[in-house]
Parts: C-alpha cells; structure tokens; sequence
C-alpha cells in the first residue's frame, strides 16, 4: 500500500511537472527557432512571450470541436487523449533522481519500450477513423515508420542493458555511476548506440526529419487534419511530451542520468542532461529537410538495424570478456 | 538555339493503361486548398498507395479575365493590370507588355531606359528565384522544420531588392514602372552604391543557401532523379526558361533574341543536364550569381538621358495604335513571356494575348508525375515553379 501510495504521489508530481515543462518547451522552441531563423519570437504574451503557450491553449480551447460527418466517432475521438496517455506513461518508469522516480520497475526499458510503441496505434486509429485520404495516408506512413524504427531502438536499447547486466534504469544509471557513463566508455559501443537510440526515438516521435506522417506540406496536416482545437492540441502535447520523455530515457540509459560526473549526483543533472538532448533535437528539427518514406525505411533496415544488431553482438562480447 | 521537329506522340497517361484495373487505385484531390500547391492550383492524382499512377492538373482557380479586360482598357491602363499576371516578378510583366506596345508604334526607347529596364530585370530575377528557393525549401522541409528556416532567409534577401525597387518606383511590389516609350521613374542619386550594398550581402548569402541545398545530402537525395524532364518533352510542350535549360539546351531570350540592352552586355546562359529537380536548383541558383555579375557591371556605367521617348504622352488615355499585329517575348525568371497585341487603330487593344512560362511548365506534368511519390508530386510542383497569377490570368 505504501508502495502505491509513493508511486501515485510522485506519479502525480511528475505528470505535474511534465505537463509544465511542455508549455515552456513549446515556448523554448520558438524561441529558438526564431533565433535560429532571425526573428523575435512571441514577444507579447508575459515577459518575454513566456505566457504564450497559456493563450494558445485558451485560443484552441474555444475552437469548434468538429466530427467529420463519415468518421469513426469513437476512435475518432478516442486517439488524442490515448495518444497523451502513451506518452505519459513511459515517464512512469524513468528515475529522474535515485528517489525520484514513480516506478523502478525490475523490466524498467522492456515497459519504456512497449509503451512507446503503442503511440503507433492512436496515430494510425486517428488516421483511419478520420475518413479521410490524407489523413489515411499519415497514418499509412505512421505504421511503416513505427514499426521499422522500433527494431533499430530496441537493439540500441539493449546495449546498455547488456552492460549494466539489468533491465531496471535507475540499476543502469547506477552502474554509470559507479564506473563510466556509457557514451565515454566504452565509447565505441556507447557512442553509435546513442546516436541510433536518438534517431530511431525522433522517427517514433514523428520529428523532422522524421516527420513523414504529418508532412504538411505533403499531407496538409496528415493524421491531424481532420481534428479541430483541443484534440488538435493533445496531438501536439502528445508530441512534445513524447519527445521530452524520450529524451530523459535517453540521459538516463547513455548519459548517465542523475550522476553529475565529479560534481555531486541529482536531479538538476538529470533535468539538465534532459533539456539539453531536447535543444539538440530542436536544433536538428529547425535545420534539416524531411526524408521521403522510402528514404526512412532505407536508413532504417539498410543502416540502422544492423549497425545496431553489430552493437549489440559487440556489446555481450565485451561484456563477457572484458567488463 | 535547337530546333526541334514537333511530330513524336506522348501518351501522358502511360502507366494506368497498363495498370491493372482490379488493383484499388485512390483518387487524390491535390489542391487547391492544399498548402503546397503554390497558389490555387488543383491535380487529381489517381494513387497506389503513394505512387501517383496519373495525374490530371486542373488550372483556372485564379482565372481573372485579365485578356478580356484589357481590351476595355486604354494602352497606358493596362500595365498595373498585368502587372499582377506574374505576381513574383512584376515588373517583368510590365516590360513585356510596353515593349509590344512600342513595337506596333515603332517607337525608339531611349538607351538610359532600355538599361534601367535591364537592371530591373536581373534584379527582379533575383528576388524571383530567392523566393522560389524559399517556397521550393519549405516543399521539401514543411513549414515547421528546416524548410522555413531556408524560406525566411531567402525573404530576407529578397528584401532588400524589394527596398531598392521601393526607392526608384515608390511601390515594393506592383510598380507601374514602365510605360510606353520608356520609364516612369528615374533611378535617385546614391541608388547604385545602394545596389552594391545588397549584391554584396545577397552574393555572400548565397554561397551559404548552396551549402544549404546542394551540399544538404537530404536535398540531394529528395531532388537527384525526381521529376525527369528530358529536353524533347519539354521542347515539345513549349517549356522555357531554367525548366529547360536544365534538361540541357542552351535556350536563352536575353542571348538568343536580345531585348532591351541585353544586345550590349554579354549573358552566360546557365544550364544542367539531368532535368529533374536537382538540375532545375542549380540552374536557378547559377542563374542568380549570373545577375549578380550582371547589375553588378551594369549598375554603374547606366548612360545618361531621357527615361523616356516623351512621345505618346499628350493625352495619356487617347493614345492610339495603328492597326496591326505583333508579337513580342521577353526572359523572365520563369522562362518567355510572350505579349501578343492586335491593334484595330482605336485607343483600345483589339485583342491581347499574354503567354505565361509557368502554363506550359504545368503542362509537364502529367508526364513526369507518374511513378513518383506523393512526396516528390510536391518536390516537383515547387521545382517547376509555377505561379497561378500568370497561369490563369
């Protein structure tokens, strides 16, 4: 009982906070991509543009909320909050600090995975129950992608797990801890599994240049097209928070989460580490072109699943010999 | 320049006739309330799965009846109307229009003139294929990632030129410049050291949007082999302009036929070979420092004189033309554009055909859409670079 008890409040502190930090991450964003793109960014909401995010909501909160005539209501309707839920869950189990965490599951990356996988099925139910042929065609592209970037990030996943010999994240992180964080040694193995951690993450999270099931200037606003205001807006947080959560499951399995190197482990560490992979991700979002879909399964099955397979032979065998 | 004997068929349709009636083909209504359609343009592509198997363009969303207005209109009050045709490059409108005009009338522009009308045109050609580069960026990268990073630089550039244009005309966009025999405005003192101050950013900037796009390996791969055109089918359907010379013939109006001073400078015309959608960036892309070097010699050694030949000008409204026909074209940024003029005597034109470069560029496309992705349909819409303004007129 005590257990659930500490895993609902803190459960409910970090939906808090995750819901927090995604309106200031959306705010964040366009500020850097302004920079990026030499404009000001919103400027006139709150200091500084800072209560942006706040007037967004309120202005899609009074938008219409339309159901196309011909559209599978229940499943319609359905995507965007299971769409927020899947995003949510993954932070369950990412230990933020060795205290903060909802739930150190035994099966923590196993958990993190599958349900960042079921993101796949409210995109695609979106895109099928809207009826209508763009939004089809998203989420025709949503599926393929989905399904194809899950084998190179399991296997990149699995590195870590085979070096710190546990599935449970904050064991991963401790084990980074102890010795070294994965990206610095053993580099060779650490290095190439982030990065492919990274990518295959931005293609599940549908981001540039990932972002092919959306595609707006291809697809109008693929599988969102049909959904107005605060469906349109879960989409979008669904979107964000993945991409926040990813990028913490990311600090914590390579980065070596809330250890802080020579300085005193916590939480700001993991927080930093985690804000800066977002900016990164920012970055490669306002900068790089979109692939095309044939493009995104080439990389995927040409490059990305076997390095990865590679990784992962190469990682049991340093761990059996070596570590 | 090549000449070409129109005699071989193309069946636009080729890969449905053979297509498997069984199969389940979607159709797509592509515009024109799409975001990628450069304006109000519609195809009806006929899909399996992604790839386009046949694609109908539908054009007229934009149809303003501007031939048949400017048949109520007097000579001097047609220019801002077509001004509007081509709304990415205006003046070029302008100039092709007044310069039909002064042929019927047999009237000398005055060399100052003729030069200021050059200069515009590299220059209006400049910011032409800056927002091309823009809007084709946003096509491949979407308004919410790379692509608009690309788009509001090239805005950017191009307006500067827009700045330059707003001192000489007073206007930023539909300038009403040109009229018949010559200019309105005279360049105003200081402008030229002006215009080498913008080459010199625009020409720097350049150099980076090339490293954006033809060094971008994503670029690269979304435009190498995307959309084919080869020079026949093009020749054939009467495109012009970089379209063409990307497949690789050496077709230029301002060298071929030359126009306004272009008689007294000397162009490199810029091609590619390849005719898809990589060949077409580099044309434009070589096409924009080739004016660069142009204004650039241009800009300073503008002759003195009248701007205009002050003839026709008693009664504006009243002026007349003596019967007769004629035809002119001119380069513009998207290829010829053809001005052709009949003259009953009256103030009024008895007919006025306008022939746009973007039409028949559009025309390409039944033929180089099938086999390709939903993806590369807008890759290759944005690479022919259409506007609807002077589609549908």
């Amino acid at each position: 009982m005590t257990g659930f008890l500490h895993g609902a409040s803190y459960g409910v502190v970090i939906v808090s906070v995750l819901m927090t930090a995604t309106a200031l991450s959306l705010w964040f964003e366009r500020k850097l991509a302004a920079r990026m793109q030499s404009r000001l960014g919103p400027t006139l909401v709150g200091p500084a543009g800072l209560l942006q995010p706040l007037a967004d909501v309120l202005k899609l909160l009074q938008k219409e909320d339309i159901v196309p005539l011909k559209a599978d209501a229940i499943l319609f309707n359905l995507a965007p909050p299971v769409a927020v839920v899947c995003a949510i869950g993954v932070a369950a189990a990412v230990p933020f600090s060795p205290t903060v965490v909802a739930a150190d599951l035994d099966v923590g990356v196993l958990y993190v995975l599958a349900i960042g996988a079921i993101t796949v099925l409210p995109v695609f139910s979106a895109g099928w129950a809207s009826n209508n042929k763009l939004a089809l065609l998203g989420g025709m592209r949503a599926v393929a992608q989905s399904i194809s970037y899950e084998v190179p990030l399991v296997l990149a996943a699995l590195v870590p797990v085979i070096l710190a010999g546990s599935m449970r994240i904050g064991t991963i992180v401790r084990v980074q801890s102890e010795g070294h964080w994965f990206v610095v040694w053993p580099f060779f193995l650490g290095i190439p599994a982030f990065v492919i951690f990274v990518l295959a993450m931005l293609a599940e999270a549908n981001r540039i240049p990932f972002d092919i099931p959306e595609a707006e200037s291809e697809l109008v606003a693929g599988v969102t097209t049909e959904y107005t205001g605060m469906k349109f807006a879960l989409f979008y947080m669904a979107e964000y928070v993945h991409t926040l959560v990813a990028s913490a499951v990311a600090a914590a399995l390579f980065l070596g989460g809330w250890d802080g190197g020579p300085f005193r482990p916590g939480l700001h560490w993991m927080v930093l580490k985690t804000l800066l992979l977002f900016a990164a991700l920012y970055w490669m979002r306002w900068t790089l072109l979109r692939f095309r879909s044939d493009q995104l399964m080439g990389l995927c099955w040409r490059w990305l699943v076997p390095s990865s397979v590679a990784l992962v032979a190469g990682a049991a065998v340093w761990v059996v010999f070596v570590g | 320049m090549r000449t070409v004997q129109v005699a071989r068929r193309v069946n636009p349709h080729l890969s449905i006739d053979t297509y498997d009636p069984e199969a389940e083909l979607m159709l797509l209504h592509f515009g024109p309330q799409h975001p990628s359609t450069h304006g109000v343009f519609r195809m009806d592509l006929t899909l399996d799965g992604e790839i386009v198997v046949k694609a109908v363009p539908h054009v007229g969303f934009l149809h303003r009846a501007v031939e048949k207005l400017c048949e109520s209109l007097a000579y001097v009050q047609i220019t801002p109307i077509v001004d509007k045709n081509d709304y990415v490059a205006p003046m070029t409108n302008e100039q092709a229009l007044n310069m039909a005009f002064e042929k019927l009338l047999n009237l000398e522009v005055p060399r100052r003139a003729r030069w200021m009308r050059t200069l515009f045109a590299e220059l209006q050609r400049i910011a032409s294929h800056l927002l091309w580069l823009g809007t084709f960026a946003l096509d491949l990268g979407g308004a919410l990632g790379g692509g608009s990073t690309v788009f509001i630089y090239c805005f950017r550039e191009r307006e500067l030129i827009l700045d330059l244009f707003e001192e000489v005309t007073g206007a930023r966009f539909h300038y009403n410049t040109h009229t018949i025999g010559g200019n309105r405005h005279d360049i105003p003192a200081g402008w030229s050291a002006k215009v080498h101050q913008a080459l010199d950013v625009i020409a720097s900037r350049l150099s980076e949007y090339e490293g954006m796009t033809l060094d971008n390996k994503i670029f690269v791969a979304r435009t190498r082999g995307v959309g084919v055109l080869d020079a026949d089918l093009a020749l054939e359907l009467g495109i012009t302009g970089p379209i063409l010379r990307a497949c690789g013939v050496d077709h230029d109006l301002r060298r071929d036929a030359p126009f306004h001073a272009y008689n007294e400078v000397r162009v490199q015309v810029v091609t590619a070979t390849g005719g898809d959608c990589l060949a077409r960036a580099k044309v434009r892309l070589g096409e924009m420092r080739e004016s660069i070097r142009l204004i650039r010699e241009m800009v300073d050694n503008i002759p003195a004189g009248a701007i205009n030949s002050g003839k026709p000008i008693k009664v504006p409204l009243q002026t007349k033309i003596p019967p007769g026909q004629t035809y002119v074209a001119i380069e513009t940024p998207r290829g010829e554009l053809g001005t052709y003029v009949i003259s009953d005597g009256s103030q009024f034109p008895y007919r006025l055909k306008i022939r746009p470069p973007s039409l028949h560029a559009l025309s390409a496309l039944p033929y180089i859409l099938p086999g390709a992705t939903v993806s590369d349909a807008v890759a290759i819409l944005g690479s022919l670079d259409p506007i609807m303004g002077e589609v549908d007129r």
